[in-house]
C-alpha cells in the first residue's frame, strides 16, 4: 500500500528522472550513425599500436572526402567514418592508412544515403506501431474489466508507460554516445523495439492482478476502493516483478561484461532499459490507473 | 503423479537427444545442420545494389529482379564462394516509390574491391527503338525500352563478319535469345520495320542498326567497333549472364575473420556465463523448483539451438544476444507460476494443489505478456535490416519457446516431483527466498 498512498511522491520522482533523461538528449543530442544518415564506417586495426590520431587524419585528408572523423575503439583499433565512399576510394584511403604502419582491416560498411533515410522512417513507423497495437492489446484482453474505469484506461495508462520507457534509456543513449563513440544504429532501433514488448510485461502482471482482484470482488459482492484493489494488487506482484527483471538483467549483465564489442551499447541500452521498465510497471502503471479511475469513473 | 514422471521422463530424454543432436552436428565438421554463421562471426562481404527499374514498366519489375538474382547468382558462384547468398527486396517508401534491391552476401570474401569488380564485370543488356520527339524547334532522339534485354539471353557467340574496310573482318558478337526472346524479338522487329533499334550495354548504344525486316529465328548480331580481344571479352561475360536492368551498388559492409572471431567467442562466453548466473540465482532462490526452471532453461536452449540449426536460422552476433536476452525471459514465466505457487501454499493448500493454482492463475499473464512481446517481435522483423532480423528471428522464435517450457516442461516436472502432504524437507525445498517456508 505504500506505493499507492505516496504515488504523488513517485510520480514526482519518476517525472523528474524523465525530465533529466529529456533533458540529456536534447542537450547532448542523439547523433545519427550511417544506417540511418548514409556515409562509411571504416573498422582498422593496428596490430602494433595505433599512431596518432591527427596521423590517421593527415593520411586520410589526402582523400577529398569532406568531413572525416576518427576515434579510437577499443585497444589497437581506430573507427573512421566518413561519406559514402566507392570502393575506389575506400581502395586508396586503406592504401594510404598502410603506408606507414601495418594495418588490418576489421570491418567496412558503407551506406547509400537513399538505404539510410528508408530506415529512419520505417523506424519510427514501427515503433508507432508497437506502441499502438499493444495498448490496443491490452484494451483488449482487459474488455471485461470496466468497473470502475473501462480498459481503454488501461491501454493509456500503457502507451504513458511506453512513452516513458522509450524517454530513459534515449537520454541514457545521449549521455552515452557524448562520452564514447556510440551512435544511433540499427541495433539501437531493436533495442527500443525489444523494450517495448519487454517492459510491457511487468505492467501486465500488475494489471493482471488488478483484474482478477476486481472480479473477485465482483463475484463475492466485496465493496472495496480502488486505491485498496491497486494497491494489494503492487504489494503481491512486488517480488514476481523484481525476480523476473531480475532474470533479464543478469542475462544481460553477461552481455555487458563479456559479450562481443558489436552488441556491447546494444546490451547496455536494454539494461538501462529493463530496469526503467520496471520501476515504471511498479511505481507508474498502476498508480496511474487511480487519478484516472478518479477523473473518468462511470458512476 | 506416476502420469506426470512418465511424461517428466520422456522430457527429459526428449532434451537430452536434442542435446546430443546439438553437440554432434557440431563436432562434425562435414554435417550439414552445423550452425551458419553470419558474416559478422565468419568475416565476408554484404553488397546491396539497387536495380533502376525506372525504365521497366511496373508489371514486369518483380520478373526482372528475379532475372537479375538469376544473373548475379551465376556471377557469385564463378566468384568461388562457399555459400553466397543472393536475396531481393522490394521495398516501399511511404512516399510510393519502390526501391529494389539485391542483397548479395560473400562469406568468406573481405576484399570488397576484387568482389564489386568481380560482380561489375556482369553486362546490362537492353534492346532500345529509337523514337524521334520534337520539343520545341529541335528533334531529340529518345531511346524506348523494348523489354527485350538480357534476361532473354541464352548464349553469346564470337563472329567474324566483313567490316566496312574491304578486306578486314570485323569482330561480331551473335547474341543468341531463348524461346521468349525470339518471339519477342520478331515482334519487335516485324512492328518497326524501317526504325532504328539501339543495342545498349551497360547504358551506352553500342550498335544501333536499322530494321530491314522482320527477324525470326531469334538471333542478333552486334556489329560495333570492337578489337577482337574486347569482343571476345564481350563475348565470355555475355555467356555468364546478362542484367536485365542497370543496378548499381548503394551499400556494402566487411567484417574481417578476426574480429567475426572475437564476436563469436565472446557471444558464446557471454551466453554460458549469463546462463549459469540465472541457474545459480534460480536455484538458491527458489530451491527446488528453481533447479527445474534450471532444467527445463537448459532444455529450452538445447531447443533453440536445434530449430536455429534444422531452420536453418543465420548465427549474427545480434542473433546471439537475442538468444541471450531470451534466455533471461524465459525464466520469467517460471518466476511468475512460482510466485504464484508460494501465495497458494501460504493459504494453507497442499502443495500439489497449489502448483497446479499457481499454473492456472498464472496463465493469463503468462499469455498477454508473451503475446505483446511477439507483437513487438514480428514488427522488429518486418523493419527489415539484416542485422535487425538476425535478432527478430532469433527473439520471436525464443519467446515461443519460453512459453512451451514454462507452461509445459516446468509444470511436467514440478508435478512429478512435488508430494501431496509438504512435510520436513519438502517444507524447505519448495520454500523460497530469505525465509525457510
Amino acid at each position: 500500500m505504500y506505493i499507492v498512498r505516496h504515488r504523488t511522491l513517485f510520480f514526482w520522482i519518476t517525472g523528474i528522472i524523465l525530465a533529466a533523461a529529456l533533458g540529456s538528449s536534447f542537450i547532448f543530442g542523439l547523433p545519427l550513425g550511417i544506417d540511418f544518415s548514409g556515409g562509411s564506417l571504416m573498422q582498422v586495426g593496428y596490430p602494433n599500436g595505433v599512431p596518432p590520431i591527427e596521423t590517421i587524419e593527415k593520411q586520410v585528408s589526402a582523400v577529398p572526402l569532406g568531413s572525416v572523423s576518427v576515434r579510437a575503439s577499443g585497444e589497437n583499433a581506430v573507427s573512421i567514418r566518413m561519406r559514402t565512399m566507392t570502393p575506389a576510394e575506400h581502395e586508396t584511403v586503406f592504401a594510404l592508412l598502410s603506408s606507414s604502419a601495418s594495418t588490418t582491416e576489421l570491418s567496412y560498411t558503407s551506406v547509400g544515403p537513399a538505404l539510410g533515410s528508408q530506415f529512419a522512417s520505417k523506424a519510427l513507423w514501427a515503433i508507432l506501431a508497437v506502441v499502438l497495437v499493444i495498448a490496443l492489446y491490452i484494451a483488449f484482453a482487459f474488455r471485461k474489466v470496466s468497473r470502475p474505469v473501462s480498459s481503454w484506461y488501461y491501454g493509456l495508462a500503457v502507451i504513458i508507460i511506453l512513452a516513458h520507457d522509450l524517454v530513459i534509456p534515449a537520454g541514457f543513449y545521449a549521455v552515452l554516445a557524448h562520452f564514447t563513440n556510440a551512435q544511433v544504429d540499427a541495433l539501437f532501433i531493436t533495442a527500443l523495439l525489444a523494450l517495448l514488448g519487454y517492459s510491457v510485461n511487468d505492467t501486465i502482471i500488475i494489471f493482471d492482478r488488478v483484474r482478477e482482484h476486481l472480479a473477485h470482488n465482483e463475484k463475492t459482492n466485496m465493496k472495496e476502493s480502488f486505491d485498496v484493489t491497486v494497491g494489494k494488487s503492487i504489494d503481491e506482484t512486488m517480488t514476481r516483478s523484481i525476480n523476473m527483471s531480475l532474470t533479464v538483467v543478469l542475462a544481460l549483465g553477461a552481455l555487458v561484461l563479456f559479450g562481443a564489442a558489436a552488441t556491447r551499447d546494444f546490451s547496455l541500452v536494454m539494461l538501462v532499459g529493463v530496469i526503467a521498465g520496471t520501476y515504471s510497471s511498479i511505481l507508474l502503471a498502476a498508480p496511474l490507473l487511480i487519478p484516472l479511475a478518479n477523473r473518468f469513473a462511470k458512476k | 503423479m506416476i502420469r506426470f514422471r512418465v511424461f517428466a521422463v520422456i522430457g527429459l530424454v526428449a532434451g537430452l537427444l536434442l542435446a546430443y543432436f546439438v553437440w554432434t552436428t557440431e563436432a562434425d565438421p562435414t554435417s550439414s545442420y552445423r550452425f551458419k554463421l553470419g558474416l559478422d562471426l565468419a568475416g565476408g562481404t554484404e553488397l546491396i545494389y539497387k536495380a533502376d527499374m525506372s525504365q521497366t514498366p511496373v508489371s514486369e519489375r518483380a520478373d526482372a529482379l528475379s532475372a537479375l538474382q538469376g544473373v548475379i547468382e551465376r556471377r557469385v558462384n564463378l566468384f568461388g564462394v562457399a555459400e553466397p547468398l543472393v536475396q531481393t527486396e522490394q521495398a516501399s517508401t511511404l512516399s510510393g516509390t519502390t526501391a529494389d534491391r539485391l542483397i548479395v552476401a560473400l562469406p568468406g570474401v573481405t576484399d570488397i574491391k576484387a568482389a564489386v569488380a568481380a560482380l561489375g564485370q556482369t553486362p546490362t543488356l537492353e534492346f532500345r527503338l529509337a523514337t524521334p520527339t520534337t520539343v520545341g524547334t529541335t528533334t531529340q532522339i529518345a531511346y524506348v525500352s523494348t523489354g527485350l534485354n538480357g534476361r532473354y539471353l541464352s548464349s553469346a557467340t564470337l563472329g567474324f563478319g566483313s567490316g566496312a574496310t574491304a578486306g578486314l573482318t570485323a569482330p561480331q558478337v551473335i547474341l543468341n535469345f531463348d524461346s521468349d526472346g525470339a518471339k519477342l524479338f520478331e515482334k519487335i522487329t516485324s512492328e518497326n520495320v524501317g526504325r532504328t533499334l539501339a543495342i545498349f550495354l551497360d547504358g551506352q548504344p553500342i550498335s544501333a542498326p536499322t530494321i530491314q525486316e522482320a527477324i525470326a529465328g531469334g538471333q542478333a548480331t552486334i556489329t560495333g567497333q570492337f578489337t577482337a580481344p574486347e569482343a571476345r571479352d564481350l563475348v565470355r561475360n555475355l555467356n555468364f549472364g546478362a542484367l536485365p536492368v542497370p543496378i548499381s551498388l548503394e551499400s556494402s559492409s566487411a567484417v574481417g575473420p578476426t574480429l567475426g572471431a572475437a564476436a563469436m567467442t565472446a557471444g558464446v562466453s557471454a551466453g554460458l556465463i549469463g546462463f549459469a548466473i540465472i541457474a545459480f540465482f534460480m536455484i538458491v532462490w527458489y530451491r527446488l523448483p528453481g533447479l527445474i526452471a534450471a532444467i527445463a532453461l537448459a532444455e529450452y536452449i538445447a531447443l533453440m539451438l536445434s530449430v536455429m540449426k534444422i531452420i536453418p536460422i543465420t548465427l549474427t552476433a545480434s542473433g546471439i544476444a537475442g538468444l541471450i536476452i531470451s534466455v533471461g525471459m524465459a525464466v520469467d514465466a517460471n518466476v511468475l507460476i512460482f510466485e504464484r505457487t508460494k501465495e497458494e501454499l501460504r493459504e494453507g493448500k497442499s502443495p500439489r494443489e497449489a502448483v497446479h493454482i499457481g499454473f492456472q492463475r498464472a496463465w493469463t499473464g503468462i499469455r498477454d505478456g508473451h503475446l505483446t512481446m511477439l507483437i513487438s517481435g514480428v514488427i522488429l522483423f518486418w523493419l527489415g535490416t539484416s542485422i535487425v532480423q538476425g535478432f527478430a528471428l532469433v527473439y520471436v522464435l525464443g519467446v515461443l519457446a519460453s512459453f512451451i517450457s514454462a507452461v509445459s516442461l516446468s509444470r511436467v516436472f514440478l508435478l512429478a516431483l512435488v508430494p501431496e502432504k509438504s512435510e520436513g524437507k519438502w517444507h524447505f525445498l519448495i520454500g523460497s527466498g530469505w525465509s525457510n517456508s
